[in-house]
């Protein structure tokens, strides 16, 4: 299911003293089954944009396409359940959306708002604790007696059991321990290789985008200012500082090499394993 | 959706109203409340709401954003208006519509309270359009501050207003939040019979109250750690001043009253 945006336009508060324009003339496409990263400096509207993917938000210009639905500015929108559980999105500090007595329960609500049986729900309950690494005992615990990561993956959890084809993710390990991150954010791309999930990332880590990241669009007060393959994204360091963003790592790394090497690699590489196996296929070269 | 609410909002702006010296405006709106309440005909209503109205323009706060945030409190006013019409038996009998008998008095009565509301309601949410949250709660504190003699903790319970003041644009945007992120796990807070409601904003409510319980634990911890201890030996980093214009406006307040006592029937 590909979602595109059209000269996608929003403001908060329209109509009032304190209307503030959020995002403008915002178009992109978000290929079924691909692993999309936006970035973008704080405030530029990442938020924003990702709440029209499941038209929690209506732009006042433009439209939105998902899958074949269509949300256009000034319509009313009915029957936005079949959208809302295709498009999961996990917000920013979703640990503020637990509610009910136990972790159990609470994972249940999403899938059973959408019809899930409850048995199957349970069933679903089962897997998703899996997937975010808790152990089945939290099932029975209140959401409210676990630590600030723990809620976030049952958070995260909750969304997972409604089996949602594309997966949106806004910050989604902002906190995590440095293991706990990779884990998650692992897990995800191993969802969206093996079950064909479209997934979308909202992220302040260059290093998740390089490693992750199929498509990466980035955003500037509240305009598309690049979309690109990351490669491509990243080999050019200097429209990245400009607003505000920077280059992996790994891409750091790679230049400083190359300075002291006095002749570029063959290509941008984006994680440490890439760059390790450039490194000693240029030395198998030398000797 | 929260969003249009405008109680306990501030709208910084240059005007008069802005700025004027808060206890003044204080003592206006105690004064314009217990005012009110003397006006019982057409001429003393139609002098309140002139008054009302060159208030709306001095602030310089657009009548169309101060009905539209209103509205909540506006359907409440319609539905006390409706009470009215539809329960008093006064006067002559203006209409049969099936069971239900409106009376004249009923309807003359409905307006009245309707417009006393109205006028309660408009001067009301000024003060907090055009008052800092701060500024209203320095303002309590001075004009009570003679009760601290009676050992009573004036200070602290202006700070309380004023907390709960600065939180309620907060709580909305919380609400809004939360209302969004159950959206998305399917809840539907707009269909379904009443108990089906009813039941769809416990997971609005409970991770509300778990949020604000938890914000005021860490603003009070914030608070100590900037060491925070109550009024005593505080020193004040806004001083207020009274100016002319706010003498005019008691002086305003007055003539006022003096008009009503005269005009009302
Ligand atoms: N509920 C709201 N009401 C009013 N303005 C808002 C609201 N939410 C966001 N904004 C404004 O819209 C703009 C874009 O915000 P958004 O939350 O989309 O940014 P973001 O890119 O997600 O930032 P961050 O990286 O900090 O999460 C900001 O200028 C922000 O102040
Ligand atoms: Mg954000």
């Amino acid at each position: 299911m590909d979602i595109k945006l059209r000269e996608v336009e929003y403001s908060y508060a329209a109509g009032t003293p304190f209307e503030r324009q959020a995002i403008m003339d915002v178009t992109f496409t978000i290929p079924s089954g691909q692993y999309v990263a936006i970035i973008g400096h704080t405030g530029s509207g990442k938020s924003t944009v990702l709440q029209h993917l499941n038209a929690l938000l209506r732009p006042l210009k433009g439209e939105i396409e998902i899958g074949s639905r269509t949300i256009a500015a000034g319509r009313k929108g009915k029957k936005l359940k079949d959208v809302r559980r295709r498009v999961g999105i996990v917000f920013q500090f979703p640990e503020h959306q637990l509610f009910d007595e136990t972790v159990e329960k609470d994972i249940c609500f999403g899938p059973m708002n959408f019809g899930v049986s409850e048995e199957e729900a349970k069933k679903r309950t089962r897997e998703a604790i899996g997937l975010v690494g808790l152990p089945e005992e939290v099932l029975g615990k209140s959401p409210f007696d676990l630590s600030g990561g723990q809620m976030r993956r049952v958070a995260i959890a909750g969304v997972l059991a409604m089996k949602p084809d594309v997966l949106v993710l806004d910050e989604p390990t902002a906190g995590l321990d440095p293991r706990g991150r990779q884990d998650i954010m692992n897990m995800f791309a191993t969802l969206q290789k093996k079950n064909g999930l479209t997934c979308v990332l909202v992220t302040h880590s260059m290093e998740d985008a390089a490693r992750y990241a199929d498509k990466i669009i980035i955003m500037h007060k509240g305009q598309v200012y690049r979309t690109g393959a990351p490669r491509d994204i990243f080999s050019d360091a200097d429209s990245l500082t400009n607003v505000g963003l920077d280059i992996p790592e790994t891409v750091r790394f790679q230049r400083m090499f190359e300075s002291h090497l006095g002749h570029p690699l063959d290509k941008v590489c984006l994680t440490p394993e890439e760059l390790a196996a450039e490194v000693s296929r240029l030395r198998g070269e030398m000797t | 959706m929260m969003e249009k609410m405008i109680v306990g909002r501030y709208l910084p702006a240059d005007s008069v109203v802005h700025k004027m010296d808060p206890r003044a405006k204080l003592l206006f709106i105690f004064g314009f409340v217990i005012i009110v309440f003397l006006a019982n005909n057409a001429v003393t209503y139609a002098v309140l709401g002139a008054i009302t109205c060159l208030i709306v323009l001095l602030s310089r706060v657009k009548l169309r954003f101060l009905i539209n945030g209103l509205k909540p409190v506006l359907i409440l006013i319609l539905f006390t208006f409706f009470l009215h019409v539809f329960f008093t038996k006064e006067g002559d009998i203006l209409a049969q519509i099936g069971f239900l008998t409106i009376y004249k008095g009923g309807v003359i009565k409905g307006v009245l309270i309707s417009i006393r509301f109205l006028l309660l309601i408009f001067v009301t949410s000024l003060l907090t359009l055009t008052t800092p949250p701060i500024s209203v709660t320095d303002g309590i504190e001075s004009l009570f501050g003679p009760l601290k003699k009676l050992k009573l903790p004036v200070h602290e319970l202006a700070l309380m207003m004023s907390i709960s003041l600065r939180f309620i644009p907060t709580l909305l945007d919380e609400t809004d939040k939360i209302m969004k992120a159950q959206m998305a796990r399917g809840a539907d807070f707009s269909s379904g019979s009443i108990p089906e409601r009813v039941k769809a904003v416990i997971p609005l409510l409970i991770p509300l109250f778990v949020s604000a319980f938890k914000r005021a634990e860490e603003l009070a911890v914030a608070m100590e750690a900037r060491g925070y201890k109550g009024s005593e030996g505080r020193t004040k980093y806004r001083i207020l001043q009274w100016s002319t214009r706010d003498t005019i406006a008691m002086f305003l307040l007055v003539a006022l009253c003096a008009a009503l006592f005269m005009l009302r029937s």
